[in-house]
């Protein structure tokens, strides 16, 4: 797994600062799965981020988990 | 404490006076702006004066601009990949930031300013990183400007960089009812901040803007490594500018941009500075812009509103994500603060 904030593997490394920018004011910038940057649009009120191998999140379904 | 007539620690200086009684009766009873050298003496206040300066500030901005809050929401239609060097931006083609380049199609830009109106919004700008606009995307603009006016009850703004005359005027024709282009920050500290185009050039288009009719945004961001006095030099010069907006940024330092490294900007300092931006600019819109999040958190940005700011974007930015809409709007019902009507903006 990856830091959707740094890209870098989160076993490793310290990413507490990451899930503080990912919690406050960022929407993910890498894939969780395989850490390709992903192409993100945010709009007014959520945000889509797809990764060209795992496809699209979105801010909704993050919501909900 | 205050008795000393020149004691700086203080915040009072001597001869002139102290600076916050000074701007009660310059910039509060007449609505003249402070001077550089006053907003500076604003800018150098200790720490325990912040709360005046604040209320002060807020008394301002309810005598010359009352109590509605413009609000408004922005959205990004061309993100990323920008040639520019803005060395805050996370947009920018030439740094090894995460952000990509992505387009915005027309029916999701409709349905962003459906959904900005619907939290009583009366500004919705369009915004594109490029250095200026090219053909595709002025086409852009004009089909969703046009699409926008047919199905939306609200204003739109656009941000789309430096401009021709030409393309003014192509915009002034669609119904663009104010132009965002921020000079960013201080005129001697712009070279530090980007290298690729100038704060004239920036200017230039300001002026061409206002020409044409059409409302100036300009603003900036706080905490890029400028000296107090090069942020009274800024709000000086943006109050020169006389602009209908402007818009107060903090940095948010971005991952990659030469910025990255700099801190995030301390609440209190922000807090003073947009007060004695209010000082400077009485009669401005004066509107909450992206970083406040970081700086300020929840409790800030209510201190803010009551310092000074008479304007806000709610929902998320360009990049970012701001706090969620009803909370924005929860905090203006308890301040008693209400929204500015469209009818009101026309
Ligand atoms: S011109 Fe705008 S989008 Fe481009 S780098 Fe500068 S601030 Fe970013
Ligand atoms: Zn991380
Ligand atoms: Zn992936």
């Amino acid at each position: 797994m990856f830091c959707s904030f740094c890209g870098g593997e989160t076993a490793s490394g310290d990413h507490e600062r990451c899930r503080a920018r990912l919690s406050l004011i960022d929407p993910p910038r890498y894939c969780a799965e395989c850490a390709r940057k992903m192409v993100v649009q945010v709009d007014p009120m959520g945000w889509t981020a797809r990764c060209s191998r795992h496809g699209e999140r979105t801010s909704a379904e993050a919501a909900q988990r | 404490m205050t008795t000393a007539s020149t004691d700086t620690a203080t915040g009072t200086t001597g001869e002139r006076g102290d600076i916050l009684a000074v701007a009660r009766e310059q910039v509060l009873e007449r609505g003249e702006g402070l001077s550089e050298a006053q907003v500076l003496e604003v800018l150098q206040l200790p720490a325990e004066r912040l709360t005046e300066a604040l209320a002060l500030a807020h008394e301002v901005r309810m005598r010359w601009c009352g109590p509605d809050v413009e609000v408004e929401g922005i959205v990004s239609l061309k993100t990323g990949g920008c040639p520019e060097d803005c060395h805050f931006c996370s947009q920018s083609g030439l740094f090894d930031s995460p952000v990509r380049a992505a387009w915005l199609d027309k029916d999701r830009l409709v349905e962003a300013a459906k959904q900005t109106a619907k939290t009583g919004a009366t500004e919705f700008c369009i915004v594109a990183a490029v250095r200026g606009p090219d053909e595709k995307l002025m086409e852009q603009i004009r089909v969703g400007v046009a699409a926008i006016r047919a199905e939306v009850d609200i204003n739109v703004a656009c941000s789309l960089g430096m401009l021709t005359q030409d393309q003014v005027d192509r915009l002034a024709a669609m119904g663009v009812h104010r132009y965002n282009h921020n000079l960013e920050t201080a005129r001697s500290h712009f070279p530090e901040v980007v290298t690729t185009h100038t704060w004239e050039e920036r200017w230039e288009t300001l002026q061409m803007v206002r020409a044409a009719g059409m409302e100036v945004c300009c603003g900036g961001i706080v905490g890029m490594g400028e000296s107090l006095a090069q942020r009274a030099e800024f709000a000086v010069q943006l109050a020169e500018l006389e602009p209908d907006e402007v818009p107060m940024n903090f940095l948010i330092p971005n991952p990659g941009t030469p910025f990255a490294h700099l801190d995030v900007p301390q609440g209190p300092d922000a807090l003073l500075t947009i007060a004695a931006f209010r000082l400077a600019m009485p009669k401005t819109v004066l509107r909450f812009a992206g970083g406040r999040e970081l700086t300020l958190g929840d409790l800030g940005a209510e201190q803010g509103m009551l310092g000074g700011i008479n304007a806000i974007i709610v929902g998320n930015y360009l990049t970012n994500l701001g706090r969620p809409v009803e909370q924005d709007l929860e905090m203006l019902e308890t301040l008693k603060m209400p929204i500015k009507a469209l009818n009101d903006t026309l």
